[in-house]
């Protein structure tokens, strides 16, 4: 998202769901769609029945890929330099938008051009594998389209050049004119129901609500009045760098509300042993999760269906969550808990019903101000939405970009931290199936989808499981520097031979006990979740 | 734009709709079993005959675009003998279960008995034996009762993109199941259930949970990936029992396995149901004033004696708005630090 902010002003996605059944173009990069976001799919599918054309980037032949007229199995790590020789090809037989290029946007320079002009197709195929006659199509394809939309996950941004690979794609959108109106953008899919909405809500450590940075004296000056106390204005610490902080004893204490990092962050181990080292640990949850077992006070929440309140899904849209039915025993929403807390430690939240939290969200982020619980009832708006009477948003930078002019950056390619080497030969990429989600705490306790997912398993393609005397079933050793996983072998076609993929949702094999948790995007700090090196062996155990 | 009658009612349709669709945009009533206005016109059912004036029988109203100028009956004595001879003949090749079927209350066949006032049967004859498939942990299929008005196949294949099952054999022959009635490949979105007119497909987690009549409904939003899909629980003596969605939502009344199958978490005896501190490497139960009293002197202690950025908050992309803003208003306001992050947030 900050790479989006910085060249636009605003980073979420820019289209609605809806449109997407109106694109003549779709360009799917490093998203499993199908899995991960089906009913997004389903339109992508819906789209493609009446007439578009799809794209599919990604290092696996993921369902989608049926459904594609083309697929560029690029390697991973390798994104930024697919789109720069899709960028090459149509500087070269002039396919940009000349007009908008003019008009909206600023750094289409010499700099820009000159760079570019090194990732012919030759070097583009040289790099990522595909071919340079399918990356002149899809060039050819995105650049003549009317209404193109591209759409990406986190096989875009969990790499340590993960804010290059988002330029990327936002120099490619800008160049062919994509953004602004309807059916065509630039769109980050969110992977958890309210990761939109977290983010706006200002859980981020360098903003408060509605991205108002911490370190800008009015805003804070604003906030101070509007709670009635004073503020830091140090910037705070991302997630990966409160580890790093509790490691050197800087951090010592946290407090973890609905989050379980042991099983979803890099190096499980790692991750584990800081957490235990901390003076103090709360943790918030609906279940006794990895992260739960290491703290020193563990506070039962209530689920979605006990509460009342709004998510804010990936296409902007804030909606209304309803309390269906009563959390067990003693357990409490999250709401009540904080404010009961915030009440001990001497401040008081006074609020008498959740709306109102909701109404002072409004006063504090003006992109939210006109929406009120009543209106939701009637359906959920998409933000912005400054005024009662105002519609809502549902394409973003109509009349313009918030930060003036989109920008163009120069982007080199840069290969992920861990290439593989002699010692640890693969590639390993991780990520989400179809069934289960995220670490597993939700799923892995609904019996049916157990049957039909039970177990974890490493995707690997038959070349190599041949060359290993692998066969499908078996278990198999997986290592990397930072740890060892055993599990079942799975030999599919899908990962390109070198390539092996794991699903993180498994605790008893867990995908990130083998991810690198100092391989840092130096922009927004994401972690290389994507790319890391490992070995695989037979297990002999 | 043509203009047609239906019922002595003008009503005015784009090029390419249907006559089914004018008269639903019209509030009139046809019967129906096998369409769908999301999926492509069928015309398996035949319940929703009528008479175009100048046509000599009666036509598929699914299927038959309105033309300028078209004169329309949706009922007369004729479509509905038609109509309640179709009904008849699907009864007579159905179980009648509906005192134990899961489907009683929410079932378009038995509304259409209802609607006919069919108490007895003038057809009867050999019926369909099919033994209960059981090996697919989430849909319950039920063959015998099945219309093979074709919405599963159809769902399957133009929504879905799986193609899963198909319409085998012939005649009385003829059911719904996967190719060559080998192993199925399936998503598990339950689209199908979502879309069968009887109790042919049913979730199999809501079996013997609860009758339609006893079942309070509540409007959210899903709470797995970032689609947003608007759902609608199932509650029954405080326990969600199903999961379903209205055509009219921003997701078009489609799940996928998680939405639709994932919720028995809600209800798992594995929930935390009490606050828990650590005393001498174990967990104990505490009440909330313990809890809560405990929390705030231990942060009290590390800000006075480390300073307010010693303590860090990590949020969650799982809570709602309003629980997001007050964790990190709790943090900047009562702690006195940013550290705050979730780990969602690229």
């Amino acid at each position: 998202m900050a790479g989006l902010a910085t060249v636009f002003g605003s980073g979420a996605m820019t289209n609605s769901i809806q449109e997407i059944e109106d694109n003549d173009l779709i360009f799917v990069i490093g998203s499993n769609t199908k899995e991960n976001h089906p009913i997004v799919a389903l339109r992508m599918i819906k789209a493609v029945r009446r007439g578009a054309r799809l794209i599919v980037a990604d290092p696996r032949k993921v369902p989608l890929v049926r459904f594609a007229h083309l697929w560029l199995q690029q390697k991973p790590g390798t994104d930024v330099a697919l789109l720069n020789s899709m960028m090459h090809v149509i500087v070269k037989e002039e396919l940009y938008d000349r007009e908008f290029i003019v008009e909206r946007t600023e750094g289409f320079n010499r700099e820009f051009l000159d760079n570019l002009e090194e990732y012919t197709p030759e070097v583009g195929e040289k790099i990522t594998g595909v071919s340079k006659d399918k990356i002149i199509e899809a060039a050819r394809l995105y650049a003549t389209a009317e209404r193109a939309g591209i759409y990406y996950t986190m096989g875009i941004t969990q790499h340590s050049h993960g804010s290059d690979n988002v330029f990327s794609i936002a120099n490619l959108a800008l160049m062919c004119g994509n953004l602004g109106k309807e059916s065509s953008g630039v769109n980050p899919l969110r992977g958890q129901n309210n990761v939109q909405g977290s983010t706006d809500m200002g859980c981020i450590p360098d903003s408060y609500p509605g991205y108002q940075k911490v370190n800008l004296p009015a805003v804070k000056e604003k906030f101070e009045h509007l709670w009635g106390v004073k503020l830091s204005e140090k910037p705070g610490l991302t997630a990966p760098e409160m580890i790093f902080e509790a490691e050197a004893g800087n951090v010592r204490a946290m407090y973890i509300m609905g989050e379980n990092p042991v099983l979803s962050d890099p190096d499980v181990n790692h991750t584990v042993k800081i957490l235990k080292e901390l003076d103090f640990l709360v943790v918030q949850d609906i279940f006794m999760t990895e992260t739960a077992e290491l703290a020193h006070v563990v506070l039962p929440a209530a689920s979605f269906a006990e509460k009342d309140g709004t998510f804010t899904n990936t296409e902007r849209r804030v909606q209304r969550i309803r309390k269906a039915i009563d959390p067990p025993g003693r357990a409490r929403d999250d709401a009540w808990i904080i404010m009961e807390l915030s009440k001990t430690m001497g401040y008081e939240m006074k609020y008498s019903h959740i709306s109102e939290v909701f109404n002072e969200i409004g006063m504090a982020w003006p992109a939210v101000a006109g929406i009120s619980y009543s209106r939701l009832e009637r359906g959920g708006i998409q933000w912005p939405c400054p005024t009662s009477d105002h519609p809502g948003t549902p394409y973003l930078f109509k009349g313009g970009f918030p930060r003036g002019r989109g920008r163009f950056t120069t982007v080199r390619f840069r290969p992920s931290m861990e290439p593989p080497d002699e010692e640890y030969p693969f590639v390993l990429t991780t990520g989400r199936q179809l069934f289960q989600y995220h670490t597993g705490t939700m799923t892995r306790r609904v019996d049916p989808i157990n049957k039909v997912a039970p177990e974890p398993y490493v995707e690997i393609h038959p070349d190599d499981a041949l060359r290993m005397d692998i066969q499908d079933g078996e278990m198999v050793r997986v290592s990397s520097r930072r740890g060892s996983i055993r599990l079942k072998a799975m030999v599919v076609k899908r990962p390109e031979p070198g390539v092996v993929f794991i699903p993180f949702h498994f605790k008893e094999a867990a995908a990130n006990v083998l991810t690198d948790g100092h391989a840092l995007d130096p922009l927004c700090k994401i972690p290389e979740l994507k790319v890391c090196a490992v070995r695989i062996e037979k297990d002999r155990a | 734009m043509n203009t047609l009658m239906i019922d002595g009612k003008y009503i005015e349709v784009p090029e390419g709709t249907t006559i089914l669709e004018a008269a639903r945009r019209a509030g009139i009533y046809i019967p129906t079993l096998c369409d769908d206005p999301r999926l492509e016109p069928y015309g398996a059912c035949r319940l929703c005959l009528v008479q175009v004036k100048g046509m000599p029988r009666p036509v598929t109203s699914c299927t038959t675009p309105a033309t300028d100028g078209m004169e329309v009956q949706t009922s007369n004595e004729q479509i509905e003998r038609i109509r309640k001879t179709i009904v008849e003949l699907l009864l007579s090749d159905h179980p009648n279960d509906c005192m134990v079927c899961e489907k009683a209350g929410d079932c378009t066949l038995q509304e259409l008995a209802y609607f006919y006032n069919l108490r007895e049967n003038r057809f009867w004859g050999e019926r369909r034996q099919y033994t209960r498939k059981d090996a697919n942990p989430f849909i319950e299929r039920d063959m015998e009762k099945c219309v093979l008005c074709g919405k599963c196949v159809r769902v399957c294949e133009e929504v879905q993109g799986v193609a899963a099952i198909d319409i085998a054999y012939r005649g009385f022959q003829a059911k719904v199941c996967p190719p060559f009635e080998r192993d199925l490949d399936c998503e598990f979105c339950g689209q199908c259930v979502s879309v069968c007119p009887t109790g042919a497909l049913i979730g199999k987690q809501s079996l013997g949970k609860g009758r339609q009549k006893d079942i309070k409904r509540v409007d959210t939003v899903c709470p797995y990936c970032g689609c947003g899909c608007n759902i609608t629980l199932h509650v029954s003596r405080n326990e969600v029992i199903r999961v379903t969605s209205e055509p009219d939502t921003l997701n078009e009344g489609w799940l996928c396995v998680k939405g639709r199958f994932g919720f028995r978490f809600v209800n798992s005896p594995d929930r935390l149901k009490t606050p828990l501190i650590r005393r001498n490497g174990r967990f104990e139960e505490a009440t909330w004033t313990e809890a809560l009293g405990y929390i705030a002197s231990n942060l009290k202690r590390i800000k006075k004696q480390y300073g307010a950025d010693a303590i860090a908050g990590l949020s969650s992309a799982r809570c709602t708005n309003e629980e997001n803003y007050l964790f990190q208003k709790f943090m900047r306001a009562v702690i006195g630090t940013n550290n705050v992050d979730h780990c969602a947030r690229y």
